[in-house]
């Protein structure tokens, strides 16, 4: 990457070009042209290669496709076979049982924080402070790096004790689990998760202290929504707009369209583009927050009203103090009740299931069509980041002109922290990342 | 010297790599021990030169073919990383189906957003692999077995008999007779993973591969026995391992 010194803002050209952007979950390039000053393209090439999920699970049995859809992605192994077990669970028209779904929701809540966590501390906390990863920061600041991965292991331990094993689960099932995770196990992971309430606060009052690009752009958000409690698997879909659909009319939401520069096709709904996530949640659901969530987005300065894509880093650490102490009283609600072991009966027969879910990155519909004998026909499956990716563009159109007089490493640095903010998961979305400024 | 690692990702879901990520407890002692130099996922690039080389995920594009080919001619020890890698995993499936189909199912009247897609292959229809971390995603402890070997100069363990040993030794009940759907393939696979799933009250699905010498016929018959069709056992059995050879195990299309 060259430097270029330019004198007015009218003659600037500009070419950037970032080949696989790090730090970032997948394959993606970041193209801006800059001539004569006037923004002539600002693309997220996506260059993941496309793994044909939806075509992979034709002809599959139902009982495969949450093992199957786990393998999307890595970091949300545990909401794909959430939404995927969510849909087969519309289709066969199971209600499960309050047990499964108090310990479901914990399940989310671990993934939630895990993926959280790695995002905030390892591949976004170095660009705020000019290192090129974790690893670099251990020697400047070590105890942030330890407290990182204390919290990190203590969400993947909380998910490994209900499904076996976070990336890529083994005992979640349809209407229930294979195992029933040891009560002694949960009150000891419900200690751990009390004591990690300092390292949290640690975490906010860094944030709190570093500078987030000043950036405001209104979009569409959408999220899942419920009147009583912070949505993340049993809402109905609900815009900043004022639409709102149930999960079966998704299709009316996310408009799929394919786009010559991505191998992961776009959405759009009532603007050119629209948002799902962390800030997209917190801004529907803020009342819904439980009150240490609220206090340290006041802290951080996030509010419902906030429009700055750079906040959705914030919004994560919002949702994870969220996740930390509504796990906290959930474990302590399900030692109340105290776990059993429950039969996991399925009437398989033909129909059609939508299973959305709440997962880090926004949220992720499953659709599937099946027959009488349990064979998926048909498959159709949403990602977050697939209905981000428009969204990014047009922040990126947004952006480069009011950054324009910068110097091309700034403009870069500040698309590439725009980029990872949205913490995208290119794997995810191509079934999806790199900056390029062209010459 | 501390050898220098790099660690890289063809077409996968990055399952492999955070496993890497999730060793919080030996993360930092880790890289004591060797120098990360690229690990996308994680940091930026530091340097293009590595001794050893992870690569997680298939080979799934033409595109994909020359960037194996620069990571083995550099590198003096290629690892294949996970079951995308060392057997084309559950991507593989899509090698039941043409390219051409597939995408046609997926992007409609656009194949051409991708136009190099080819078959799902492993690591090692394309460039040699000296050793191999199997499971999906790989398992963290034989992970770290194998980075230990390599350090001191001796050959890393790979078990050859079923995951039924390592079952019976953890004392699972046995899911042979587990009437859920699925149908455990303990007896066929190659143990490794201490019987992780069984342990969980879940099935074996195969994703380490077969064992040298697996009786797959002798299964493929219990499992017809059980009350499913041929066609449909060994298309069980090929969930993690259909590799470039699917088509050639399926009878037809849906």
């Amino acid at each position: 990457m060259t430097m270029e010194k330019t004198e007015k803002a009218t003659e600037r050209e500009l070419n950037i070009n970032v080949h696989h952007v790090t730090r970032l979950e997948g394959h993606g390039n970041i193209v801006v042209n800059v001539r004569k000053g006037r923004l002539e393209k600002a693309e997220l090439q996506i260059v993941e290669s496309p793994r044909f999920f939806e075509s992979i699970l034709l002809g599959r049995k139902w009982h495969e496709a949450p093992y199957i859809t786990s393998r999307i992605c890595g970091i949300c192994a545990v909401g794909h076979a959430q939404a995927s077990i969510d849909a087969l669970e519309a289709a066969f028209d199971i209600t499960p049982s309050r047990q499964t779904l108090r310990l479901r929701k914990l399940l989310l809540h671990a993934e939630m924080m895990q993926s959280h966590w790695l995002h905030i501390f390892f591949l976004a906390a170095p660009d705020f402070f000019g290192a090129g990863s974790a690893i670099a920061l251990v020697d400047d600041h070590p105890e942030l790096v330890r407290s990182a991965l204390r919290l990190k292991k203590l969400a993947n331990d909380l998910a490994d004790l209900i499904c076996g094993r976070k990336v890529h689960p083994v005992s979640m099932k349809v209407n229930g689990f294979s195992m029933i995770p040891d009560e002694s196990e949960l009150a000891r992971v419900r200690k751990r998760l009390i004591a990690a309430r300092d390292d949290v606060s640690a975490a906010v009052d860094l944030f709190a202290a570093l500078d987030i690009p000043d950036f405001d752009r209104e979009t569409e958000y959408v999220a899942l929504y419920r009147p009583d409690q912070y949505a993340w698997i049993d809402g109905r879909l609900r815009t900043t707009d004022g639409y709102e659909y149930p999960v079966q009319q998704y299709r009316d939401l996310t408009n799929e369209r394919v786009v010559r520069h991505s191998t992961a096709k776009h959405t759009r709904h009532a603007r050119d583009s629209y948002m799902v996530g962390a800030l997209a949640r917190t801004k529907i659901n803020f009342s819904l927050l439980r009150p240490e969530a609220t206090e340290a987005a006041y802290q951080l300065g996030l509010s419902p009203d906030t429009v700055n894509p750079y906040m959705n880093n914030v919004a994560q650490l919002v949702e994870s103090i969220h996740c930390l102490e509504d796990s906290i009283e959930r474990i302590e609600d399900i030692l109340t009740a105290g776990l059993r072991e429950e039969r996991r009966e399925v009437d398989v027969r033909a129909g059609r299931g939508v299973g959305a879910a709440e997962v880090p990155r926004g949220v992720l519909f499953h659709d599937y069509e099946i027959d009488d004998e349990g064979t998926i026909v048909d498959a159709n499956c949403i990602i977050p980041t697939a209905q981000n990716l428009g969204n990014i563009e047009a922040d990126m159109r947004a952006l480069i002109p009011e950054i324009m007089h910068r110097s091309e490493e700034d403009i870069t640095l500040a698309l590439e922290m725009l980029v990872r903010a949205y913490d995208p998961c290119i794997s995810c979305s191509t079934h999806l990342l790199d900056v390029s400024f062209v010459k | 010297m501390k050898p220098r690692v790099g660690i890289f990702s063809l077409s996968s879901c990055e399952g492999c790599q955070l496993q890497i990520l999730n060793m919080e407890e030996e993360l930092l002692d880790l890289v004591q021990a060797i120098d990360l130099v690229s690990f996308r996922e994680a940091m930026d690039p530091i340097s293009g030169e590595y001794d050893i080389a992870l690569v997680e995920g298939a080979v799934t594009r033409e595109s994909e073919v020359p960037v194996l080919q620069e990571i083995r001619r550099k590198a003096d020890v290629l690892v294949a990383m996970g079951a995308c890698a060392a057997a084309a995993g559950v991507i593989g499936l899509r090698n039941l189906r043409s390219p051409e189909e597939n995408l046609r199912r997926v992007y409609g009247e656009h194949p051409d957003v991708a136009d190099d897609v080819t078959v799902a292959r492993p690591l090692d229809e394309v460039v040699e692999v000296d050793y191999y971390i199997r499971s999906c995603p790989i398992d963290r402890d034989e992970f770290l077995h194998l980075i230990k070997s390599l350090l001191m100069g001796k050959e890393p363990y790979d078990p050859n008999y079923p995951v039924c040993v390592e079952c019976r030794i953890d004392e699972n009940v046995c899911l042979y007779d587990l009437n859920d759907g699925e149908f455990c393939q303990g007896p066929v696979t190659r143990a490794g993973c201490g019987a992780l799933c069984p342990g969980f009250g879940s099935a074996c699905m195969g994703c380490r591969g077969l064992v040298d010498d697996a009786n797959v016929e002798s299964m493929i018959d219990i499992m017809v026995e059980a009350g499913i069709d041929e066609r449909e056992a060994r298309r069980r059995l090929e969930l993690f391992h259909a590799g470039p050879e699917g088509k050639k195990n399926d009878n037809g299309e849906d």
